[in-house]
């Protein structure tokens, strides 16, 4: 496995904007966007906080001019992912293109409301409305979109899914296996997810305050993020300029419990601690860190012990970001190695919005502004997930 | 009383999968996690669920779990103080 | 590179788990769907362990336990899963309640069930592996991009040992749903499916996990040489792309022994698979293998079971044979194919 692999482009749509240049508005004004439930119903519409993107279904495929009969998650899969595409300056028809995409919740968005016909009578409900539920669909769909007819996949390993699906795509680069990989992931806001987290009481009714003393759980949010990763032959040939390489990755177990994190936090110890090894650098070398940061008692306060491990108090800017995109599950590597690459692009680093009190057991203070002018080199992006699946991964600039 | 603490037993039984169990194996002051029976948070959460469905309680915060879901006996003293009629 | 299968776990519709010499008995079904033949769970788990687990989980547990114990290792360095439906018995509670009881008072247990990763997290859990842990979900790739991910893993790190695994099942509300597609017809043997005529396929199951290393020992026997998926390409390329498959792994296509096609009942994808074997193939013995499975998402890992077993055995079962060449077995391609928008082939060599 050999050669360095470059982002040439990067796209995200989430909850704080439907493009980079809205989303990085948004962090530089500090505007979260974490609000009310409005694009579908639910009995949580005014108690539980979400993160949505700001335009309906309708208002997404128009804006794409596709069909909008598809899953929430393709559209804000195909919104992310053709920004990625056109940013890159990528002929991606010209190479052997793959499109890896994750995703928790598929076309769950489709499948609920069917299911409510489909109980009361198995004949019931538009076969249209599941034909995409499967995960791997909305790949598909994203693929079909862009025009990637070779090597497609969608890896599924809870919040930790869309990072995974970088890491695969560098191998794959890496293997000399493929050229170009456009690689990320996306969800979609769903009652299922809701009820979901909501029925392991995880979920603040108030917006989120990650790594606070006084947090109390995560808001969902959505969206998607992708970048375009390409190798050094085709950052030569077509002459591209890419702001960044991917320096490192890891993939590790928790193997503690199936939804809460160890008290050591082991298995974010052992993915960042791995992710600086591949990536050659000591912990030092590491000048901003997005923390998986989902603002429940439980992972702040892991991820936080780890993060002390490695660097007791000397610990860099670091921040969630998910206080202003709410926690968007498969989605969020992908969003969040995007706000990584922005990092470094703008050389900046980005706030933990409504931090107040440092969590007594780690007093670890988060970066509280948006800072610009900075020299950002090297920035790591953490999302665990459930099933004790952790994943951490540098971006280094070029 | 005794009779909640009966119902309870085969409640817990039926809502946490526990097949190897009979109701007379669980003691009315036997620790139900950690030790003992060696629940998890996942249980405890299920036994909110519990007391939501069958007593009509709806327990707003999950750190009470750990006091109330001490045993059996501790789960039935909580039910006689906060059951609606 | 080749990896070496050091151990495998199998749990079908067919009786492919303990003793039993290979395919002796296959079991017959009648309708539309094949059951997978379920051991006790209580010979992998103890009864603390499976309260929380569906049936997909102790399928995918116990299989991977097999696969694990049959290479004799404890703990493996990483744990590859490929499933396509995920963990539909829990999805389907889960959304039941939600609707049938308006959001309200919900039992958390189906929800953390539910997610696609569940199966590997939980063998992780109960071995306490801490390393490289992977899911794949991509429909009928799910179990090849497991092998793909394992087979590189194993070429940046050759002595380690990766479970690899793909797991389906079919629920009650997944086969009604299935069903309305019109993909399937209901057949009076499923044993037959292949050789009757008629046009559809039966719904299938099961739970397949292997260990595999890249590092030989001297009682290995059974080798994975390539993995390949080819998604949405039309018949002609098909083809090309088989004979390029085979020489990239500096073979003709002559050298290959047996041909496990994946035929599923469904006329005109049947077809173009037969015609890809006739034509490039003429003197290898043939097989199929979802008469005996069904046809599902990750019935490619069910194939590679089959053709390792062959391998090892030095024979075919008639029940899986079209065609007998009297050739022994040392290659043996798997081209997979379903509902012809998504190809994969797999070679596996005895060595």
């Amino acid at each position: 496995m050999k050669g360095r692999v470059y982002v040439a482009g990067t796209g995200v749509i989430s909850a704080i904007g439907n493009s980079i240049p809205e989303t990085f508005t948004s962090f530089k004004n500090h505007t979260s966007g974490v609000g009310k439930v409005t694009l579908f119903d639910t009995v949580y519409k005014d108690t539980l906080p979400v993160g949505e993107v700001k335009a309906s279904n309708a208002d997404l495929a128009a804006k794409l001019s596709t069909n909008p009969n598809l899953t929430r998650t393709a559209l804000l899969g195909i919104s992310a992912a053709r920004e990625a595409v056109a940013a890159s300056g990528v002929d991606i028809q010209k190479w052997r293109t793959g499109l890896i995409s994750a995703t928790t919740v598929g076309g769950m968005d489709k499948t609920e409301n069917f299911f409510i016909e489909f109980l009361k009578d198995s004949t019931r409900g538009q076969l249209r409305n599941v034909v995409h539920h499967e995960c791997g669909s909305a790949t598909e769909l994203i693929a079909d979109d862009l025009g990637v007819n070779g090597f497609i996949s969608t890896i599924n390993t809870a919040c930790s899914s869309s990072v995974n699906a970088i890491a695969l795509g560098s191998r794959l680069i890496r293997h000399n296996i493929l050229d170009v990989v456009i690689a990320g992931g996306a969800d979609a806001l769903s009652k299922f997810t809701l009820n979901g987290f909501n029925s392991l009481m995880i979920l603040d009714r108030n917006p989120c305050r990650p790594f606070d003393s006084s947090r109390n759980g995560l808001n969902l949010g959505e969206g998607a993020g992708f970048v375009v990763l390409v190798s050094e032959r085709v950052k030569d040939e077509q002459k591209l300029n890419p702001s960044c390489i991917v320096g490192g990755y890891a993939n590790t177990n928790d193997a503690f419990h199936q939804t809460a994190s160890s008290p050591e936090g082991r298995g974010s110890f052992g993915a960042m601690t791995k992710a600086l090894a591949m990536a050659n650098l000591s912990p030092e070398k590491i000048d901003y860190i997005n923390l998986h940061g989902t603002g429940t008692l439980n992972n702040d306060l892991s991820e936080g012990t780890a993060v002390k491990r490695l660097y007791g108090d000397r610990y860099p800017p670091l921040s969630s970001t998910k206080a202003f995109t709410g926690h968007t599950l498969g989605a969020s590597g992908g969003i969040e190695a995007v706000f990584s690459i922005m990092a470094i692009e703008q050389q900046c680093v980005f706030p933990n919005l409504r931090f107040e009190t440092p969590i007594p057991e780690i007093d670890i203070r988060p970066q509280l502004s948006f800072e610009s002018n900075i020299k950002v080199s090297h920035v790591m992006s953490n999302s665990f997930g459930f099933g004790g699946n952790c994943s951490s991964i540098i971006f280094s600039a070029t | 009383m005794d009779q909640l603490m009966a119902d309870l037993k085969r409640q817990i039984i039926e809502a946490l999968n526990l097949k190897h169990l009979k109701p007379e194996d669980i003691g009315d002051d036997q620790p139900l996690f950690v030790e003992g029976l060696g629940l998890d948070s996942i249980d405890a959460l299920e036994l909110i669920v519990l007391l939501q469905q069958h007593y009509n309680i709806k327990m707003a915060n999950p750190q009470d779990g750990p006091q109330i879901f001490k045993s059996v006996k501790t789960i039935a003293d909580y039910i006689k103080t906060n059951q609606t009629a | 590179m080749p990896v070496y299968i050091k151990g495998m776990g199998n749990i079908s519709p067919q009786k492919t788990w303990g003793d039993d010499p290979l395919l002796a008995n296959p079991s017959d079904y009648s309708g539309s769907k094949l059951s997978c033949i379920e051991p006790d769970y209580g010979q992998f788990l103890d009864v603390k362990q499976l309260r929380r687990m569906s049936r997909i989980i102790k399928m995918g547990v116990a299989a991977g336990t097999m696969a694990l114990r049959h290479a004799g290792v404890t703990t493996p360095d990483g744990i590859i899963t490929g499933t396509s439906f995920g963990c539909l018995e829990d999805t389907g509670v889960f959304l039941t309640k939600l609707i049938e009881n308006n959001e309200n008072a919900l039992n958390p247990t189906p929800f953390i069930q539910s997610t696609h990763n569940t199966i590997g997290s939980q063998i992780a859990l109960l071995l306490q592996c801490q390393g490289y842990n992977q899911t794949y979900s991509q429909r009928a790739f799910s179990f090849e991009h497991a092998l793909l991910d394992a087979i590189l893993e194993l070429k940046e790190n050759t002595d380690q040992h990766i479970l690899v695994g793909g797991v389906d099942e079919i629920t009650s509300y997944s086969h009604s749903l299935q069903k309305r597609f019109g993909i399937f017809r209901d057949s009076s043997s499923s044993l037959n499916l292949l050789k009757s005529g008629g046009d559809g396929t039966i719904n299938g199951e099961g739970a397949v996990y292997i260990t595999l290393s890249g590092e030989k020992r001297k009682d290995d026997t059974v080798s994975i040489e390539s993995v390949l998926t080819i998604y949405n390409s039309p018949g002609n390329d098909i083809k090309e792309k088989v004979r390029d498959f085979i020489n990239e792994a500096s073979l003709n296509t002559s050298a290959i022994d047996l041909v496990l096609l994946g035929k599923s009942g469904e006329k005109e994808g049947d077809a173009d698979l037969e015609r890809i074997a006739s034509d490039l193939f003429p003197t290898a013995s043939l097989g199929a293998f979802k008469h005996l499975c069904g046809e599902y998402p990750t019935a490619s890992a069910f194939a590679l079971w089959l053709g390792a077993r062959i391998i090892h055995e030095g024979k075919t079962p008639a029940i899986v044979l079209d065609r007998e060449s009297g050739r022994s077995m040392n290659n043996v391609l798997i081209v997979n194919s379903y509902f012809e928008k998504y190809h994969s082939l797999i070679l596996l060599r005895a060595c």
